[in-house]
């Protein structure tokens, strides 16, 4: 016997991708973590010379947050990425869009931003201490370079490939230049500006430990080279699992800002 | 003078490759008449699109002239509509919001944008998606909405490139009444390429066959059928008469160039 339901007329709500992926998504996610913790604790038991067992890692990391050190270094740490990173995105979009917009702007600026990207941000460092001192000034700066190095190639990337019909079509309907920019350019190149942006803020993590080697008196990255002279290899997970942790919480919110920002993509 | 709408003079146009100029338009000259509906066919690559382009102020021409209204074109302007291939939607706008985006640019009260918006919606029968995203779209319906986007600014001329071309053949015989019905109301002057003899027979006063190699006019053919057209016009002799000799001169033209 056949039981036959008619469907109900599609409503045009996307609604749907958004209901099934968490629940089995997540499921996989924590497998995955409970996995990987196992295979952590079996490798310590297993005797891999001085390698720390989750436990030993919460138990530290407990301990850390009571006396107030993690704290107080996730908030340098922060402090110093976010600075970077704000600082350094804020000046890549306008420029990215300069050099996407004005071929004079892209001659002058492409040869620089196309050399300094090659250098890894760990080789300015020793400049950076000579010319702005032991200060937080290097460290942001060093951060600063990499996240605004990284975006500024995305932003002007999609400045350069916006479609010239959808230019056209608004030049024809009566744009301006102004206008062109503002209501076409502008929201067609966010998908790339907030790639940009992802790819600069993971710059800005991996900077941060390199940066922090400059005569830090605070910071994960400092903690951790404290830990490196003692052997404290529990300290240095803490250090590790805190940044992971950090990094991937402001992605997540990155990734939000996206989904709301550029919902109107067609996804293939 | 007073009735050429659109007059092309003396036009040339090529493009630099690699070692080569390559012509993609020799020495076009056409008038098109105020209110008039002229089609234009030929083989791909024959340089339709870039004489359009032309017109609507997106290229520039290598040599002569376009006038309209007998002025000299200065770049794009919203007193011609242009529909492109490749509808050309902006596609983080809504169907709305995309067919108010010229209607913004122009010194009007929100209340009549929104009622001319709402009136373009309603012609071309996307008022039940009149809030959905262009990715939510079928071709036909985006195709729909940027004809809407065209007709809000009330231009006096439509530049139509292709505009069917991607669609099925119900969708496109329905969009072409709507499109002649629209004409015959209120009388814009329209440039319209296809690559559809019959399209280009059924909708046009007179079709414009072009050759390539150089790009230029082989052929002009009067259509004399009366509006409305309907499908007993489509049926007719005269129509298949017409529509032989606009195929023949399409797919069996003579490789030299008839000298103008
Ligand atoms: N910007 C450009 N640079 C170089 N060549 C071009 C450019 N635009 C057009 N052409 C060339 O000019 C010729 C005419 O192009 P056009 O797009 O006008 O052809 P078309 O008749 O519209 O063809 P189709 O029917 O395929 O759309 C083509 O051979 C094309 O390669
Ligand atoms: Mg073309």
């Amino acid at each position: 016997m056949t039981a036959v339901t008619v469907p109900d007329t599609p409503t045009p709500t996307p609604e749907r991708r958004r209901t099934r992926r968490p629940v089995r998504g997540i499921g996989l996610n924590v497998i995955a973590v409970v996995l990987g913790l196992g295979i952590w604790t079996l490798l310590s038991r297993s005797g891999i010379q001085g390698l720390s067992g989750p436990v030993e890692v919460a138990v530290r990391g407990a301990e850390l947050i009571a006396d107030g050190t993690l704290p107080a270094d996730i908030l340098a740490s922060l402090r110093r990425v976010f600075t970077g990173f704000a600082l350094g995105t804020a000046l890549a979009v306008p420029v990215g869009f300069l050099m996407g917009w004005y071929g004079t702007a892209r001659g002058l600026i492409e040869p620089y931003v196309q050399f300094f990207r090659t250098i890894p941000p760990l080789a300015i460092i020793p400049l950076a201490i000579l010319l702005m001192g032991i200060g937080e000034t290097p460290k942001v700066f060093v951060i600063f370079l990499a996240a605004f190095l990284s975006s500024v190639v995305a932003t002007f990337q999609g400045v350069m490939d916006v479609d010239k019909t959808l230019i056209n079509a608004a030049r024809v309907l009566g744009a301006s230049d102004r206008v062109i920019f503002l209501k076409v350019v502008v929201p067609a190149s966010t998908p790339f500006i907030i790639v940009g942006m992802r790819i600069g803020l993971g710059a800005a993590w991996g900077t941060l430990v390199a940066a922090e080697l400059i005569a830090a008196q605070e910071g994960l990255g400092y903690r951790m080279q404290q830990a490196q002279l003692y052997y404290d290899l529990p300290t240095i997970f803490v250090g590790l699992i805190s940044i992971g942790v950090l990094g991937l919480a402001m992605d997540r919110l990155l990734l939000l800002a996206e989904r709301r920002l550029t919902g109107w993509q067609e996804r293939r | 003078m007073n009735s050429k709408k659109i007059s092309f003079q003396g036009v040339s146009k090529s493009f630099a490759l690699k070692d080569t100029e390559f012509a993609a338009l020799s020495d076009v000259s056409l008038d098109i008449a105020d209110r008039e509906f002229v089609t234009v066919v030929g083989p791909s690559g024959c340089g339709k699109s870039t004489l359009m382009g032309m017109a609507a102020g997106l290229v520039e021409p290598g040599t002569g002239q376009i006038l309209i209204d007998g002025r000299p074109v200065a770049g794009p302007g919203p007193d011609r509509g242009v529909i492109f291939q490749q509808y050309a939607l902006f596609p983080w706008l809504t169907v709305r919001k995309n067919v108010e985006f010229g209607l913004k640019l122009s010194p009007i009260s929100p209340e009549e944008r929104r009622e001319r918006a709402q009136r373009a919606i309603e012609l071309v029968g996307l008022t039940d998606f009149a809030d959905a995203l262009p990715k939510t779209l079928s071709g036909g319906m985006k195709q729909r909405c940027a004809i809407a986007r065209a007709y809000a600014v009330n231009p006096e001329v439509l530049l139509m490139d292709e505009p069917f071309g991607a669609l099925d053949a119900l969708t496109r015989v329905q969009l072409q009444d709507q499109l002649l019905r629209t004409w015959s109301q209120e009388r814009r002057t329209v440039m319209f390429i296809t690559h559809d003899v019959d399209e280009a027979v059924y909708l046009a006063n007179r079709v414009v066959v072009m050759a390539a190699r150089p790009g230029r006019i082989y052929k002009v053919i009067d259509v004399d059928l009366p509006y409305p057209r309907t499908e007993e016009i489509r049926l007719s002799p005269e129509f298949g008469r017409i529509r032989n000799e606009v195929w023949h001169s399409v797919y069996h033209q003579a490789p030299a160039a008839p000298v103008a």
